[in-house]
């Protein structure tokens, strides 16, 4: 089976354990359950009515920002194990919000190509709005705001904000310059999505950025048999990342999508759970043996 | 980068994984991510 097939299963199948509870989209209540102090290995906002799993990034945050902690072992183990285990293939794979940005990208061209400095964004979004700020600018009892979800997270809006103020008459009274914010930037989000693949992935998603840094020592991982390669080129054109696997197979910007391995007509890219690398990967491992 | 050198931060990175995961358990982090969890966050939304 193609991965191209595998992982639309895999997509599917993540969003509905990330979201089970679609009934709770009617009274507009959150699932309560014991499920939620586990964290979903990609972005999903607990305070989607649906959502089964505390989100990662928002546990992160509420931790560094309350009283009693200024940093989450907790949090931050859990993304240092699935980033060791998986690497961005989360993203690829696992995530609901990556499954919508790839539905955007569906709409028919003008498309276009991310310029790479923008690639940078999400790291300056990952170390100033969910490290700083809620560590550094905190009220009189000490308690820390989660300046991402508060301020950029546009899965935040689209999951909970507009569900929960369609069904809480309350809440619509509340709605201020903040909200009018972050639906901007939903907006911008959705657009960037329709003419960039994965627009928020690259560019502001401090997830993608933190999973990014471990790819390259992540035990699931996309190898290039240098005997096989015949340098065609054609998995570097069909990577919709923008990346050249044959150059740099555990770049920070590849999901793991298997787009590579599914066009390479001589079989020379493989996505496995390795430890060890068990084919030859460098050209000039494979020179000196000659 | 080597493959033992990559060995070594795979493993050294599990531990503190490990590590973290436990201890943030011990010291009560899951009752603040279970707390913030199960009660709509205003921040989130778009309200706070």
């Amino acid at each position: 089976m193609k991965h191209s097939i595998k992982r639309k299963i895999v997509q599917l199948a993540a969003f509905g354990y990330s979201n089970p509870y679609l009934m709770n989209f009617k009274g507009g209540k959150l699932y309560q359950g014991k499920w939620k102090q586990f964290c979903n290995p990609g972005l999903n906002c607990y305070s989607c009515p649906a959502a089964s799993l505390a989100c990662p990034i928002g546990a992160l945050q509420a931790v560094s920002g309350s009283v009693n902690f200024k940093f989450s072992f907790y949090a931050v183990g859990i993304l240092l194990a699935v980033g060791l285990l998986l690497g961005r293939a989360v993203c690829g794979w696992l995530c609901p919000f990556g499954l919508f940005q790839e539905l955007l990208h569906k709409f028919p061209p003008p498309k276009l190509k991310l310029k790479k400095a923008f690639l940078y964004v999400k790291y300056v979004v990952l170390v100033v709005f969910v490290i700083v700020l809620p560590i550094a600018v905190t009220d009189y009892m000490g308690m820390g705001k989660p300046a991402f979800c508060q301020y950029i997270c546009p899965a935040g809006t689209l999951e909970g904000g507009i569900p929960l103020l369609f069904s809480h008459k309350a809440l619509r009274q509340t709605m201020g310059s903040l909200f009018t914010l972050k639906m901007t930037i939903l907006i911008v989000t959705i657009i960037g999505c329709v003419l960039i693949y994965r627009f928020f992935c690259r560019v502001l998603c401090p997830l993608g950025a933190i999973y990014g840094l471990l790819n390259k020592i992540s035990i699931y991982r996309l190898e290039v048999d240098a005997h096989k390669c015949v340098n065609c080129g054609k998995c570097k054109r069909i990577c919709k990342m923008e990346v050249d696997p044959v150059k740099t197979p555990d770049s920070a910007e590849c999901i793991r999508c298997g787009a590579c391995a599914d066009t390479c007509p001589e079989g020379a890219i493989c996505l496995q759970f390795r430890l060890k690398s068990s084919i030859m990967t460098d050209r000039t491992e494979m020179t000196n043996e000659r | 980068m080597s493959s033992k050198r990559k060995s070594i931060i795979q493993i050294t990175t599990f531990l503190i994984a490990v590590f973290f995961i436990l201890y943030g358990m011990v010291r009560g982090e899951v009752g603040v991510v279970l707390n913030k969890a199960v009660n709509i966050c205003f921040e989130c939304i778009g309200l706070g």
